[in-house]
């Protein structure tokens, strides 16, 4: 069968098909003035259907999903119909993942392609837990954030194993890429997750090393922030007694630059209960807009104020924090 | 300076679109035509012209996509997934024709789908999402019979997807996303669990998802998209935080997406039209009281006075 679009026979034309009778999609409409390749979709469509209502599950149905699927890879009706054939035929299934592969690349956020990948790992098993690992980094070279492999790369570790590498492989993506949010939850999911691994407490300690290191290179980053807050998520006491937390709102807030994410960081490990000292009142003092009047007595709310003019879209959720904020006898 | 919605020019686009079913781009989407049926006449009737199209002829053509098992699939011919199903209920829903349907069979299929641990799936082949909890929660919702799940274990799965920023991703674990976000934000709106969400954590993620420009991105570090202009809002609408965005940025954002010339809502500014996008940001501008463009439920995603007959009848 050909499957060069220069050289495609029509499939009326083809011996092999002259026993069906194609079925037209039943809306009625027809097109004016076909052109070539709306030709050969509603063809191979027809024929699609035809084979789809009389249910056979042969090789030559097969082959005409492979048409189907390449000139529209996102209808799912044609994926269904695919794997009941490969049932039925008992067919290899490292040959459908070979066959996934050719089209998954451009197309990496189709959800049929993904499930259909599953649903052959699945069979597979665990044999194919490196096969899949490996597919996904591929897609992840083209588009480092992509929600659907990063969801079968989770299935993947725990359904089939594999952890072994992925703390590292978090590593190279966040070296390529240290904005990647994606690749920050992964490690999070594997330093929580990873039955190879002693669970976050036992990792906590290198982790914020880690964190930190990332924070001081591009303090603008949102996922690191948050990836330290998850580190000690439930644990509020030790969050406040880590020094390496303070720590690092103030040397990026000496810099002056980037403020937004530390000072909220600060402002909740006050709100936690960490006692406020001068180094941090006057590095915070420094960034008021010289305008303002005098200072507030109330550290934390004189961080609301600063968060207020600067990150101006979230002007009332400063407030608001402001307006919430628990009475304290502090300075 | 706040732009204009081209509401006479977007009602054009979306019947150009259910008309031209030749174009390449139709055709592509033929599988998924329910959705976009949903898209296009939902934001119809947001804009008051509903009445633009034949009415018995949508209706006949949606249960011409339901299947002997009670689910429905993207268009004729096609295999019943959750995700059809429930566009099939809301554009019934829109029209006040809920009671053409076979209201047991249609529950029962979707009922079929929920898993041992309280999760959902699409369909027969398997593939659990949190979309397909909120898809099935919705679609029970409105045909009144939530009762037939088991709401405590969708719930509990629901909450087993809550990640450490306050956000929900698809299936434990997976990586806090807006659109999962509202799926699991409105599916616990209507079970009446949102005390298990923290409001404060996750309406500060979420109005976080604003950037310079206004508009809102899905995830840290990714682009605006005039979609997330619904998932995000939404969300901060139920958890009742949405005063933590400026709300006329993002109005500006929105407009900015507009084709002006030939209708439509794209993504981001400058980029191609579709329904989809033209769906989102005219909901959007729902969320943000636009004046002209009607009021929609933020967890049911159909226009308040749709949600209110249903429910209100119901009493």
């Amino acid at each position: 069968m050909s499957s060069d679009e220069d050289e495609r026979i029509p499939l009326p034309e083809r011996p092999e098909w002259a026993d069906v009778k194609p079925i037209p999609q039943d809306d009625g409409s027809n097109p004016v003035v076909p052109i070539a390749y709306k030709e050969e979709f509603r063809e191979t469509m027809d024929y699609f259907r035809a084979v789809y209502a009389s249910d056979e599950r042969s090789p030559r149905s097969l082959g005409l999903t492979v048409e189907a699927i390449k000139l529209n890879p996102g209808n799912y009706t044609v994926w269904h119909f695919r794997r009941l054939v490969l049932e039925k035929l008992g067919s290899d299934l490292h040959d459908e993942l070979d066959f996934v592969n050719s089209i998954a690349k451009s197309n990496s956020k189709n959800y049929q392609i993904w499930h259909h990948r599953r649903w052959v790992a699945e069979r597979i098993g665990i044999e194919a837990a490196s096969l899949e690992l490996e597919f996904t980094k591929e897609i992840f070279s083209l588009d480092a954030k992509n929600y659907h492999a990063w969801s079968h790369r989770q299935w993947v570790l725990q359904a089939l194993g594999g952890w072994e590498n992925e703390l590292d492989y978090c590593d190279e993506l966040l070296e390529e890429d240290i904005f990647n949010n994606s690749a920050w939850n992964q490690r999070y999911f594997v330093v929580t997750r990873s039955p190879l691994l002693g669970g976050l407490e036992s990792m906590r300690e290198a982790e914020v090393k880690y964190v930190v290191k990332a924070i001081l290179s591009n303090p603008g980053n949102e996922s690191p922030w948050r990836y330290l807050r998850g580190l000690y998520k439930g644990d509020t006491h030790a969050l406040i007694h880590n020094p390496e937390v303070s720590s690092v709102c103030l040397e990026v807030l000496k810099e002056k630059k980037n403020c937004v994410f530390p000072l909220s960081l600060l402002l909740d490990l006050l709100c936690y209960g960490l006692q406020p000292n001068e180094e941090f009142s006057n590095v915070v003092e420094a960034l008021r807009p010289s305008n303002s009047g005098p200072p507030e007595v109330n550290l934390k709310k004189t961080i609301c104020s600063v968060l207020e003019t600067l990150d101006p879209l979230r002007s009332n959720y400063w407030i608001w924090r402001k307006n919430n904020l628990l009475p304290s006898s502090e300075v | 300076m706040m732009g204009e919605l081209e509401v006479e020019k977007h009602v054009q686009f979306i019947l150009s679109v259910e008309k031209k079913k030749d174009d390449f781009e139709s055709v592509a989407m033929e599988h998924i035509r329910i959705n976009g049926a949903y898209w296009g006449l939902t934001t119809l009737a947001l804009l008051g012209k509903l009445g633009v199209v034949d009415q018995d002829e949508v209706v006949s053509w949606i249960m011409k996509c339901q299947d002997e098992s009670g689910g429905f699939g993207g268009n004729i011919g096609h295999d019943p997934h959750i995700l059809y199903t429930l566009s099939a209920v809301q554009v019934l829903a829109l029209y006040d024709k809920l009671d053409v349907l076979d209201i047991d069979k249609v529950s029962s299929y979707v009922s079929g789908l929920q898993n041992e641990d309280g999760s959902f799936s699409g369909d027969i082949w398997g593939e659990v999402d949190t979309r397909f909890s909120y898809i099935a929660i919705c679609c029970l919702s409105i045909l009144g019979r939530l009762e037939k799940l088991n709401v405590q274990k969708a719930v509990d799965y629901i909450v087993s997807c809550k990640n450490m920023d306050g956000g929900f991703g698809c299936t434990p674990g997976g990586e806090s996303h807006s659109g999962q976000i509202f799926c699991c934000v409105a599916a616990l709106a209507i079970t009446g669990s949102l005390h298990h969400i923290d409001k404060d954590l996750l309406g500060w993620w979420l109005c976080e998802r604003q950037v310079k420009s206004g508009g809102l991105n899905g995830r840290p570090e990714k682009l605006p998209d005039v979609c997330y202009s619904w998932w995000v809002l939404s969300s901060l609408i139920i958890i009742d935080r949405v005063h933590w965005i400026d709300k006329e940025k993002l109005a500006s954002f929105i407009l900015n997406c507009q084709d002006k010339e030939n209708g439509g809502i794209s993504d981001r500014p400058e980029d191609a039209v579709d329904v989809f996008h033209t769906f989102f940001g005219v909901a959007g501008l729902s969320l943000l009281e636009y004046p002209g463009v009607k009021a929609i439920d933020p967890a049911y995603a159909l226009p308040v006075d749709v949600v209110d007959r249903i429910f209100i009848g119901r009493r």
